[in-house]
């Protein structure tokens, strides 16, 4: 009794802390949980390597913040120029690693229509040579970035500090995830995306492309993430094999949210970003990773579709 | 010049451009966050042995070794045209040879041939420490080659048999090389009933709980479909890491812990200790090699091996014919974690120290390419695939080239998997069953129960 009443109090101090910390975390495990779902909504099978692309995303993003920003401070007009750069490019070299992914792991074995299984192992092996291809290139040690901004606290809320890196990642969060929304929503591509999830045979004989559609919601999906890496990096820096457990989360989130959904996917990140915050007062610190996987498991058993359930093409 | 970049040839020669680019960045030199182009510019301008007759820049070495390939390619290519032209217009000498051939082939599949070849090959193997007497060699190949081959062949029967994809396949061979550190009494917690008991109790403790908690993860988590699987697994084998890596009080935490003794008996007048030396390991894990190989290939044509395969080739008609799926595949996960949970006792007796960084996940991933390579689901493919993979590591952390740095083994294994997913994804050596599974799944005559959508996508376009 005593354990949980202490526990409760920590809570209870430090709750809108959590909260915050939370809520931007579940900005990124959102980010990421996109790419999934949208994989999933089209191929349905779980793209492995997605980690990889976050991965690259920001490797690309530190370079060039360390090209722009250096050793410089940065005033308030530059910090914005740098930032929307960074992002921009996390999200671009996001995407082509995953339009090469599909090329390279993907594409030959749709081809052929390989069994499931032949999918997920090569996603695999691309996944594992991607990030030691990364390690090898860029160094197996730990990158910090760069930040084009001070992280002073703005303002407080509750008496939880709001920093400069909430902000940027709630303002970056919510215009993907909006653009994205009325992109898959309204737009001719969005569309086409929607019919293959629907039925991709069905959808070819009415002139939807597949390849090419296939190919730009690995994109998509693959700036979002790439996008995310960036912002998932700023605080802690880029490493090769950084991808593993923020992916791994992510695809909890998708899960919880119903996979193939999108907007789901934005729940179940945001939901799964603040009870991984939360529990820190309850688990220590080594095991907080463990709780994303307990949710994952709970969700697998109780409900496999998901809060929303899997909605597969049928809005976005 | 659409047209040109259409044409089949161009497009050939393209890709073999990228591999080649690709070839010779990644034997190229390390890169780091300060000189991220060092690796790029190394790989190319870096001079480089070409068979120590002369000693040109690297790229040229991979230009000429790939001409080589490609020649050596269409060489082969052109005799076997020739060959078939010939059998087919019936030139006697050639049609001759190939009937001899025909004859050899249907010869190695009568028992009596194969008996003798596996006759062959354990003689080998009984002879390879006279063969090979450098001790450290001989203590990688019971290492890095034997060890690898057990855990092998005990993911074949989840993976292979049953058709699922463990990936916390590693989290079981921790627990059987923890199991065996704390039967002992190496561990900060201690020995059952205070006893520090000889290593070969360990054998079944450790099987048994490898086992149970095969079961235990098995039966909540078997009901799920095949990609999901995959993920659960994952971070099982993620959170086995993290007990191991964090919890000091228990299980020695980072630093793990090297106390654990060789395995040794002593029955009254016979006493044998396996020490330092690596020859007596070698024939002991040898034996629990051919053990298992005896084991699970009669287990392959068993009921459950039968039950097995069709499960994995269609669930919901193995289960209309009275085959209880989660029953077999929870007993495919179990065996399977049996299995790991014994190749832990072996390594944890023979390196005598256990420390989590053997147990990450990357591990699963180079057991899984052992059965990919060979050929999921077949034995004697697994072995052959096992040994060519693992005995080709071993040589290169024996002595390893200029060209090959230790740290990137996971590289080359990930684009092993990739590589033998396009070409050859029933691996090198596979069974007949499962060639055939492969190529009707793809033709589309064949149901596949963990693909029900993909079939969709076919498109329809000359590639």
């Amino acid at each position: 009794m005593s354990y949980f009443s202490s526990h409760f109090a920590t809570l209870g101090h430090e709750f809108w802390g959590l909260l915050v910390g939370g809520i931007a975390n579940g900005f990124i495990y959102a980010m990421v949980a996109i790419g999934y779902t949208m994989v999933y909504g089209v191929l349905r099978l779980i793209n492995f390597a997605h980690s990889e692309v976050f991965m690259t995303g920001a490797f690309a993003s530190f370079f060039l913040l360390k090209f722009l920003v250096g050793n410089s401070t940065p005033n308030a007009f530059e910090s914005v120029v740098y930032l929307i750069a960074a992002v921009v490019i996390g999200g671009v070299v996001g995407a082509l690693v995953a339009l090469l992914l599909e090329r390279v792991a993907y594409r030959p074995l749709r081809r052929r229509n390989a069994p499931k299984l032949a999918y997920l192992i090569s996603a695999i092996g691309a996944s594992y040579f991607l990030y030691n291809f990364v390690g090898k290139e860029f160094g197996r040690i730990n990158l910090s970035i760069d930040a084009p901004y001070t992280n002073n606290t703005v303002f407080t809320i509750f008496g939880a500090t709001v920093q400069t890196y909430y902000i940027v990642i709630f303002f970056v969060g919510v215009t993907m995830l909006v653009a994205l929304d009325r992109l898959v929503a309204t737009s001719k591509l969005g569309r086409g995306i929607r019919a293959v999830a629907q039925d991709a045979e069905t959808a070819s004989l009415m002139g939807v492309n597949i390849d090419r559609t296939i190919a730009l919601t690995f994109m998509l999906g693959g700036f979002l993430g790439g996008v995310a890496g960036f912002l998932y990096s700023i605080p802690v820096g880029a490493v090769y094999g950084m991808g593993f457990t923020p992916a791994l989360k992510a695809f909890s989130a998708a899960v919880l949210g119903g996979i193939g959904n999108l907007r789901g996917a934005v729940l179940g990140g945001l939901i799964l970003g603040v009870v991984e915050s939360l529990s820190v007062a309850f688990v220590s610190g080594a095991y907080i990773d463990v709780v994303a996987f307990g949710v994952l498991v709970l969700v697998l058993l109780v409900r496999p579709t998901g809060i929303l359930g899997e909605r597969l093409g049928r809005s976005a | 010049m659409k047209t040109f970049f259409q044409n089949p040839r161009v497009q050939r020669s393209g890709r073999t451009a990228l591999i080649l680019l690709l070839i010779i960045v990644m034997t190229g030199p390390e890169g780091s966050g300060t000189q991220p182009t060092a690796g790029f510019t190394g790989s190319f301008g870096n001079h480089m042995s070409f068979f120590g007759l002369f000693y040109p820049q690297r790229w040229v070495v991979f230009l000429l070794l790939t001409l080589i390939v490609v020649g050596l390619t269409s060489l082969v290519k052109m005799a076997h045209r020739w060959w078939i032209e010939r059998q087919r217009a019936g030139n006697n000498a050639v049609a001759r040879v190939a009937k001899t051939l025909a004859a050899t082939k249907q010869r190695a599949r009568h028992r009596s041939t194969r008996l003798s070849l596996y006759a062959v090959a354990l003689a080998f193997a009984l002879y390879f420490p006279h063969l090979v007497t450098d001790q450290s060699w001989q203590t990688l190949v019971v290492q890095d080659v034997l060890v690898y081959l057990l855990l092998a062949l005990g993911l074949n029967v989840v993976t292979g048999f049953a058709g699922l994809l463990d990936l916390g396949y590693v989290a079981f061979y921790a627990i059987g090389a923890y199991t065996t550190a704390w039967v002992t009494g190496s561990l900060p917690t201690p020995p059952p009933f205070g006893v520090h008991w000889n290593t070969f109790v360990a054998i079944p403790v450790a099987i048994v709980f490898a086992m149970l908690c095969g079961v235990l993860l098995g039966i909540p988590t078997l009901r799920l479909r095949g990609d999901y699987l995959a993920i659960v697994t994952l971070g099982f084998g993620e959170i086995v890491y993290l007990f191991i890596n964090n919890s000091y009080g228990i299980t020695g935490g980072s630093t793990g812990t090297n106390q654990i003794p060789f395995l040794s008996f002593h029955l009254g007048p016979i006493k044998y200790l396996w020490g330092l030396i690596p020859e007596p390991y070698y024939y002991l894990t040898l034996a629990f090699v051919v053990i298992f190989l005896l084991a699970f290939s009669s287990l392959e044509h068993s009921r459950v091996g039968r039950s097995w395969v069709a499960i994995r080739e269609d669930e919901v008609a193995a289960e209309s014919l009275g085959i209880h799926p989660l029953k077999y595949k929870v007993m495919a996960f179990a065996i399977g974690a049996a299995s790991a949970g014994f190749a832990g006792v072996v390594t944890a007796s023979q390196t005598l120290f256990v420390t989590p960084p053997t147990f990450t996940i990357s591990f699963s991933i180079n057991i899984l390419v052992l059965v990919i390579f060979g050929g999921m689901g077949s034995i004697f493919g697994v072995v052959l695939g096992g040994l060519v993979v693992q005995g080709f590591v071993a040589y290169l952390t024996h002595s390893p080239p200029s060209i090959y740095n230790a740290a990137d083994l996971y590289m080359y294994l990930g684009a092993l998997l990739v590589v033998m997913m396009i070409y050859r994804p029933a691996g090198l050596f596979p069974s007949r069953r499962r060639r055939r599974e492969v190529s009707q799944v793809e033709a589309g005559t064949a149901p596949d129960t963990l693909q029900v959508e993909i079939g969709a996508h076919r498109v329809q376009e000359d590639v």
